[in-house]
């Protein structure tokens, strides 16, 4: 099957693909996360040492990988928005910034929450926490440079290029627990080494983790329909989908 | 069911984190839908013609 992925980038005819998209892995989102949760929170077993503390892990974990993971995504779409001054770029790494600022608060608010019960303590300036400020911090800071410019297409540069210098934050928050020695513990999971844990552990993170991905992709698609329609208002096509809409199919 | 709820004495911490995820998950989408219909009631505003301004003429004649 041949797509024709120029014709894809252009806002619209994105603009219903993203719609259908969004519905669908929404579902698909909720479906993992229903599961994903029988697992976390009823058959994996308790933990020797931590009791039910650990049962954190399921939203810290992938609510953490899902903070840079979406900063490494924005910084691509930032990247092809500068390269290939493409505006449909430009606004998918605009969608995906509050994405990501709110799962690297959830991050660093889960990972509160497990702290204080088994190192004794909500915050420390470890390396890997203080990172993932930095992190949330960069997120807060791309969207408040946005909305001190008015004109979106010098607001996508500079965005764009804040995106790509902040994205040298992101493997210095994958190897902080290597670099320094500070409290915050390694990796448990690795793809080179067994799993350090019981496999219903290991499979609902996993599970968290898809479902984690596929909420992203659908709120992000459904943001990014808000950013074309709010963006694109001068474009004669915009209007056809107002009839869309009240039909129910946009 | 109370034993569930308990989770072991780390009620406090593992409510806290998951109850967070659920209201960052509802919220979020709630302002997303909101700011698409929003969007999509300034885009209609802008295209329908502006409903007809009263005329003056009335208006002053009325007084």
């Amino acid at each position: 099957m041949l797509i024709n992925w120029f014709r894809l980038s252009s806002p619209v005819s994105f603009y219903p693909l993203a719609g259908a998209w969004s519905y669908a892995f929404g579902a698909l989102a909720a479906l993992l996360a229903g599961a994903g949760l029988v697992v976390a929170l009823w058959i994996a077993p308790t933990d020797a040492t931590q009791g039910d503390a650990y049962r954190i892990i399921f939203i810290h974990v992938p609510a953490a990988w899902m903070a840079m993971f979406i900063y490494l995504v924005m910084a691509c779409w930032s990247a092809a928005a500068l390269g290939f001054n493409t505006r449909l770029s430009a606004m998918m790494a605009q969608a995906l910034a509050p994405t990501g600022a709110l799962m690297a608060a959830l991050a660093l608010w889960t990972g509160a929450f497990w702290g204080r019960p088994t190192w004794g303590t909500y915050w420390a300036w470890d390396a890997r926490m203080t990172s993932t400020l930095i992190l949330l911090f960069l997120y807060l800071g791309i969207i408040a440079l946005r909305s001190s410019i008015e004109d979106p297409r010098r607001a996508d540069r500079a965005c764009a290029v804040l995106a790509l210098v902040g994205a040298v934050n992101v493997p210095i928050i994958y190897f902080s627990v290597q670099w320094w020695n500070t409290l915050h513990q390694g990796s448990s999971i690795s793809l080179t080494a067994a799993p350090k844990m019981a496999m219903t552990m290991l499979a609902g993170i996993l599970i968290m983790t898809a479902a984690a991905w596929c909420y992203t992709i659908a709120v992000v698609l459904a943001r990014v329909q808000a950013i074309i329609v709010e963006r694109e208002r001068g474009a004669g096509w915009l209007e056809s989908l107002i009839d869309l809409r009240a039909e129910g199919r946009a | 069911m109370g034993e569930f709820f308990a989770m072991g004495g780390y009620a406090w911490y593992v409510w806290m984190a998951y109850g967070a995820a659920a209201l960052t998950i509802v919220v979020e989408i709630a302002a997303v839908r909101t700011r698409r219909r929003r969007a999509f009631d300034e885009l209609r505003m802008a295209a329908e013609p502006a409903p007809a301004a009263p005329s003056l003429m009335r208006t002053r004649g009325a007084r």
